[in-house]
C-alpha cells in the first residue's frame, strides 16, 4: 500500500523564468478517487501558475467545502491556503485580499459549495468585483455526502443511483453574467489545452474572473445517463474557439500560432489572442447569454471564453483602498491622531 | 504512429535496461527482490541457470548492466547489480542448492561432444548440453577447468574456492575431463568419434612490444601480462623486483600492478599511451588500483627500454596528447616535450590480446578471415565446417566472462539442433510471461515505493592486510542488512507499465501524477522524431523506445516515453478504469535444457 510519491524527477524538466519547474508548483499527494475531473484542474493551476512564472508564495487559495474544496492541498504546496466554512469561501477571500492586494487570490469551489449553500456569497462576490480568479469544479452531483444530485444537474440527467434529477439546473456561467461579472468563462477538466490559457487569463485579469470547469465525478456521476460524465461531455463539446494567453513581460514569439481573430489587451498589458468566429462578441454580455442558452436548447455544452471585460473597475479601485497590505502599515499610518481625526470631524460639519 | 505491438517480446525486454544489456540476460529485477526478500537460494539458481557462474561474476563481471540501469539516468549512480548478485551467491545454502541443480543424465543419448579449452564457454556448452544425456569430453591444457578466470582473475579479486565450488557444479554432472592436455590437431578431433566439436579456447596471446628498442636485451626483466598472472595464479612466480612499470590501461594492467604489490613491489606504476578517461579498464578497477597506491600515468607512449650492463634499468616514454578529428577519431599527438624516463627493475606488458589457432589446421574446412578469426554464423557459432562450433574470446575476439557464457548457450542449442538432425536456424523463441501485479487499490505485489538511498559502497579488507598476501580478497561483500538496502535500490523495471487503449477515458489521472512527466495524450503524428517534440519532458534519449496506444475516443494517442519511469505504478493505481496496470514481464533466453526447477 502506498500513497506515497518518489522523489525523483525527469532530470530535464523546463523551468520557468524563477528558475522552477512545474514540480516547485505541486502539492500534497491527491485523496481524491483516482480519475476524479478535480485532479486534472488541480495539474491545470500547476500547469498555468508554473507558466506565468508566479512566486508559489504570493498566491493565496481559498475553498470552501467539498471535494472540490479539498484539491488546494494537492496544487502548490508553497503557497498560503484557506478552507473556510462551507460556501464561505468568497467572504474570506474578501478580507484577505482587502488585507493584502499583493497576493494572486485563487478560489476554488464546487457545485454544491458554491450553487447551494454558497449561492448567497457567490452573488455578493461577483457584484463587488473582487480581484480574484473562482473556479467551480462543477460535476453535478455531491460527491462527499455518496453522490446526491446537486443544483447543477441538468433535468433529466441521472447519477449511479439511477433516479432522474426533475429539478431544473443552475446555469453558474449564466447567473456570474447576469450579476455583472467581469470575466466568464467555461471549460471541462479533460480539456487542458483551453483550460490552462483560460486560468492563466483569469489569473491576469483584474477584478472578478469566473470559470466554470465541468469536472466528471468518476465514482458517482460518470453514468451512461449523466451529462456531466466524460463521455456526455466529449460528445456535446462546443466552443467558442481557442485561445491564448500572452504574459506581459513575454515577447510575442513564433510559439503562438498565427492567424487569432481578435486581441484583448487586459489590465496588466497582458494579451489574450482569441481563434474563434468573428462575428462572436466577447465584449457583449447579452449575446454571451444568447449563446450560452442557444447551445443548451440545441443539447451542446458551451465552452471557452464567453465574456470579458478588462477595464472594469474592482472592488479596491471602487473603496479606494490603501495600496500597502495592511500588515505593512504601521501605527503612525493607523492612528494618525488626534489632528487628524479633528480634520475629518471638521470636513463633515 | 503505429500502435505498440506489446506481444512482440522484445518491446519490454528492452525496457528492462539491466537485462537488455546483460550479453546473456539475466532477469536482473527478478533476482534483486529475491534478494531483498532474503531469498538467496532462489536468487541464485536465476543467476546460475542465465549466467553460469553467479559467485565467479559477482565478483569479476565487466557488469554491462550498471552503465544501462535506469536508476542511473534518475539518481546519481546505478544499483549495485553485481554486488548483489555476489550476495545471492554468499548467502545461498549450498546443501539446498545442490538439491536443485540439474543432475547427469542416466542414460547417455549416445552423442559425443568435444569441447576444446575448459573456460566458461565450454563449461557453459558442457552444463547446458550435460542433462540431455551428452557425453561430453572437456579439453584443457591446465591441471584445472576455469579457464582464463583462473589464470588470469587473481585471486584477492576471485578466491580459488569461489571458482572451484562453480566448476564443479558442472564437472559434477558427468563431463568427462582431458587435463594437462594440449590439443594439437582439430584434425585429430575430427577423425576421432565425436559428433560435435566446440572451440573455446580464448585468446591465449598477449600482445608484445618486440619491436621497441632495448626490447630483445630487457627479455629477462620483462613479462606478458596474462602468462605473468597465470604464473602467478599457478605459483610458478611468487615474487617481482622492488620497481615495477606495467604498460597498458585494460581490466588485465589493473591485476598485473595490484598483483605486482602483492609479491614485493613497492614502487609499481601503470603508464599508458591513451589519456586516462579514455583507458579500458572499468572505472572501479581503475580506483581500487589507485586506492593501492598505485600512480597511472597516461599520455605516455613507450619508446625505449633502456638497459645497462645487461641490466633493465628503466623506460623511455614520448608525451602525448590525444587530438580528435571532426569524426571523433582520436590520434595521439607528441607534445614536443623531451622524453621521460622511468627507473624501473622489470616491466609487465599488458596491452592487449590476441586469438591464436595454431592448433587447427587451414584444410580442415573451418575457414578464417583475414583477422585470424573463424567465419561464423553470428547467430548460431556454427563454423564452415558443420560440425565445428566456437564460442567466447575464441569466436569474435577479447570480451568478457559474461559474453563467453552468452555464447556458450546460444552454441550449445546450435549442437543439440544439429545433432537432433534439425535446421541450426529454428532457434527457440525466449520463454516470457506478462502477470498483473494487483493485490488492492494501493497494492501491488511488487514493492512499488521508490528508496532515495546513494549506493551503498562494498566494504574492502583493511589495505596492509591484503597487500601482504595475495589471497586475502579485497572486496569483503555485502552485508545482509547493507545489500536489503542496496536491493531496494531498484526501481523493478520488468514490472511493466501494460496499456489497454480501449478502457481509457482520457480523463489525464496518469498524466498528473505521473513524477517524471512520461505519460502524454497528444494528437498523432506520422514519425517518432515529430511525436518526440510534442511530448511534456524532453524525449531526446533515442535508446528508449516510445510506447504508444490508441488511438483513443478524441483521437489523440497515448504516448509514453520509457526513459525515466520510474515503475511506480501510480499511473495504475489513478487510473478509475485500469487502463494502466503494472504487469510483471519474466524474459528467459531459453537454453539447451531446462536446467533446474525455480
Amino acid at each position: 500500500m502506498t500513497y506515497i510519491r518518489p522523489n525523483f524527477r525527469h532530470p530535464a524538466l523546463p523551468r520557468n523564468e524563477l528558475g522552477y519547474t512545474r514540480r516547485d508548483y505541486e502539492g500534497a499527494l491527491s485523496t481524491l478517487c483516482a480519475g476524479c475531473g478535480h485532479d486534472s484542474v488541480s495539474g491545470a493551476i500547476i500547469q498555468a501558475c508554473f507558466e506565468l512564472a508566479i512566486p508559489p508564495h504570493r498566491v493565496g487559495k481559498l475553498s470552501g467545502i467539498g471535494c472540490s474544496s479539498k484539491t488546494p492541498t494537492y496544487f502548490l504546496g508553497r503557497s498560503h491556503g484557506f478552507n473556510t466554512v462551507h460556501g464561505r469561501m468568497p467572504s474570506v477571500a474578501t478580507g484577505a485580499a482587502l488585507a493584502n492586494r499583493e497576493l494572486v487570490y485563487i478560489g476554488v469551489s464546487g457545485d454544491g459549495d458554491t450553487a447551494s449553500i454558497g449561492l448567497g456569497q457567490f452573488a455578493h462576490v461577483i457584484r463587488r468585483n473582487l480581484d480574484m480568479l473562482y473556479i467551480v469544479e462543477n460535476n453535478g452531483c455531491y460527491g462527499l455526502t455518496k453522490g446526491q444530485d446537486s443544483a447543477t444537474a441538468d433535468v433529466g440527467s441521472a447519477s449511479k443511483k439511477g433516479v432522474p434529477n426533475p429539478y431544473p439546473p443552475i446555469d453558474l456561467c449564466a447567473m456570474a453574467l447576469d450579476l455583472g461579472a467581469t470575466f466568464v468563462a467555461r471549460s471541462f477538466s479533460g480539456d487542458k489545452r483551453q483550460l490552462v490559457p483560460l486560468i492563466k487569463a483569469g489569473i491576469a485579469h483584474r477584478g472578478f474572473a469566473f470559470i466554470d470547469v465541468i469536472s466528471p465525478c468518476v465514482t458517482f456521476n460518470n453514468t451512461p445517463q449523466s451529462t456531466k460524465s466524460y463521455d456526455y461531455v466529449r460528445e456535446h463539446l462546443a466552443s467558442t474557439g481557442t485561445l491564448d494567453f500572452v504574459p506581459v513581460r513575454q515577447e510575442i514569439t513564433a510559439d503562438y500560432e498565427a492567424g487569432y481573430t481578435e486581441e484583448v489587451t487586459l489590465h496588466d498589458g497582458s494579451v489574450i489572442h482569441l481563434y474563434k468566429e468573428p462575428d462572436l462578441d466577447v465584449h457583449d454580455r447579452h449575446a454571451a447569454l444568447r449563446a450560452i442558452r442557444e447551445h443548451k436548447e440545441a443539447g451542446r455544452i458551451l465552452t471557452g471564453l464567453l465574456y470579458v471585460d478588462p477595464d472594469s473597475a474592482d472592488l479596491h479601485e471602487v473603496l479606494q483602498t490603501v495600496k500597502t497590505p495592511l500588515r505593512d502599515l504601521t501605527a503612525k499610518e493607523l492612528c494618525p491622531g488626534s489632528r487628524a481625526l479633528d480634520a475629518i470631524n471638521a470636513s463633515k460639519r | 504512429m503505429k500502435p505498440t505491438d506489446i506481444r512482440d517480446p522484445e518491446f519490454f525486454h528492452r525496457v528492462i535496461d539491466c537485462q537488455y544489456a546483460c550479453p546473456a540476460h539475466t532477469p536482473v529485477p527478478e533476482y534483486i527482490r529475491l534478494i531483498a526478500q532474503g531469498r538467496y537460494d532462489e536468487a541464485y539458481l536465476i543467476n546460475w541457470e542465465s549466467n553460469v557462474f553467479p559467485g565467479v561474476l559477482g565478483r569479476t563481471c565487466d557488469r554491462p548492466c550498471e552503465p544501462a540501469c535506469r536508476r542511473g539516468r534518475v539518481d546519481e549512480e546505478p544499483v549495485a547489480i553485481c554486488r548483489l548478485k555476489r550476495v545471492a551467491a554468499d548467502y545461498r545454502n549450498e546443501e539446498r542448492i545442490r538439491a536443485r541443480l540439474p543432475k547427469a543424465h542416466r542414460r547417455k543419448n549416445g552423442k559425443k561432444v568435444a569441447l576444446v579449452g575448459a573456460g566458461p564457454a565450454s563449461l557453459t556448452v558442457a552444463r547446458d548440453l550435460a542433462p540431455l544425456g551428452y557425453e561430453l569430453h572437456l579439453f584443457d591444457d591446465q591441471a584445472k577447468a576455469g579457464g582464463f578466470m583462473r589464470s588470469q582473475i587473481p585471486a584477492f579479486r576471485l578466491p580459488e574456492e569461489v571458482l572451484d565450488t562453480e566448476v564443479g557444479y558442472i564437472l559434477e554432472l558427468g563431463v568427462v575431463t582431458h587435463f594437462k592436455r594440449y590439443v594439437e590437431s582439430l584434425r585429430e578431433l575430427l577423425e576421432a568419434d565425436y559428433d560435435a566439436i566446440f572451440v573455446g579456447t580464448g585468446a591465449p596471446r598477449g600482445r608484445d612490444l618486440k619491436n621497441l628498442p632495448g626490447r630483445k636485451e630487457a627479455d629477462p626483466y620483462v613479462h606478458i601480462g596474462i602468462e605473468w598472472l597465470a604464473s602467478v595464479a599457478f605459483g610458478h612466480v611468487e615474487s617481482i623486483a622492488k620497481r615495477v612499470i606495467v604498460l597498458g590501461g585494460g581490466n588485465t594492467a589493473m591485476d598485473c600492478c595490484r598483483t605486482a604489490r602483492r609479491l614485493g613491489g613497492e614502487d609499481v606504476k601503470v603508464i599508458v599511451r591513451s589519456p586516462f578517461a579514455e583507458m579500458k579498464a572499468s572505472p572501479w578497477e581503475k580506483e581500487d588500483a589507485m586506492n593501492e597506491g598505485i600512480p597511472i600515468i597516461d599520455n605516455h607512449v613507450p619508446k625505449e627500454f633502456v638497459v645497462e650492463n645487461g641490466r633493465l634499468v628503466g623506460m623511455r616514454f614520448e608525451k602525448v596528447r590525444a587530438v580528435y578529428d571532426d569524426e571523433g577519431r582520436r590520434s595521439l599527438v607528441p607534445t614536443g616535450e623531451p622524453p621521460a624516463f622511468y627507473p624501473c627493475d622489470e616491466v609487465i606488458i599488458a596491452i592487449g590480446q590476441e586469438n591464436a589457432f595454431p592448433w587447427i589446421e587451414r584444410d580442415v574446412g573451418v575457414v578464417f578471415d583475414k583477422w585470424g578469426l573463424p567465419v561464423l554464423d553470428k547467430e548460431t557459432f556454427q563454423s564452415t565446417n558443420p560440425k565445428v562450433f566456437f564460442g567466447g574470446d575464441a569466436a569474435f575476439g577479447p570480451a568478457n566472462i559474461i559474453t563467453a557464457v552468452a555464447h556458450g548457450h546460444q552454441a550449445a542449442i546450435s549442437i543439440h539442433l544439429f545433432l537432433s538432425g534439425r535446421s541450426v536456424h529454428d532457434r527457440p523463441p525466449p520463454q516470457v510471461n506478462l502477470v498483473s501485479q494487483k493485490m488492492g487499490i494501493h497494492e501491488w505485489s511488487y514493492d512499488n515505493e521508490v528508496d532515495d538511498d546513494d549506493r551503498y559502497r562494498v566494504p574492502h579488507a583493511d589495505l596492509e592486510v591484503a597487500l601482504r598476501d595475495r589471497r586475502v580478497e579485497v572486496e569483503l561483500g555485502f552485508d545482509p542488512a547493507t545489500a536489503y538496502r542496496e536491493a531496494e535500490r531498484c526501481l523493478n523495471c520488468d514490472v511493466q507499465t501494460v496499456f489497454t487503449a480501449e478502457r481509457c477515458i482520457e480523463c489525464d489521472a496518469c498524466v498528473d501524477i505521473c513524477p517524471t512527466d512520461c505519460i502524454n495524450f497528444v494528437e498523432d503524428e506520422e514519425d517518432e522524431a515529430a511525436l518526440r517534440k510534442k511530448l511534456r519532458a524532453p524525449a531526446d534519449n533515442l535508446d528508449q523506445p516510445l510506447y504508444v496506444g490508441g488511438p483513443l475516443k478524441t483521437g489523440r494517442i497515448m504516448v509514453k516515453d520509457e526513459n525515466v519511469c520510474l515503475h511506480c505504478g501510480l499511473c495504475a493505481e489513478r487510473c478509475p478504469t485500469a487502463a494502466w496496470d503494472m504487469q510483471k514481464f519474466l524474459y528467459n533466453v531459453t537454453k539447451a535444457a531446462p536446467l533446474c526447477s525455480l
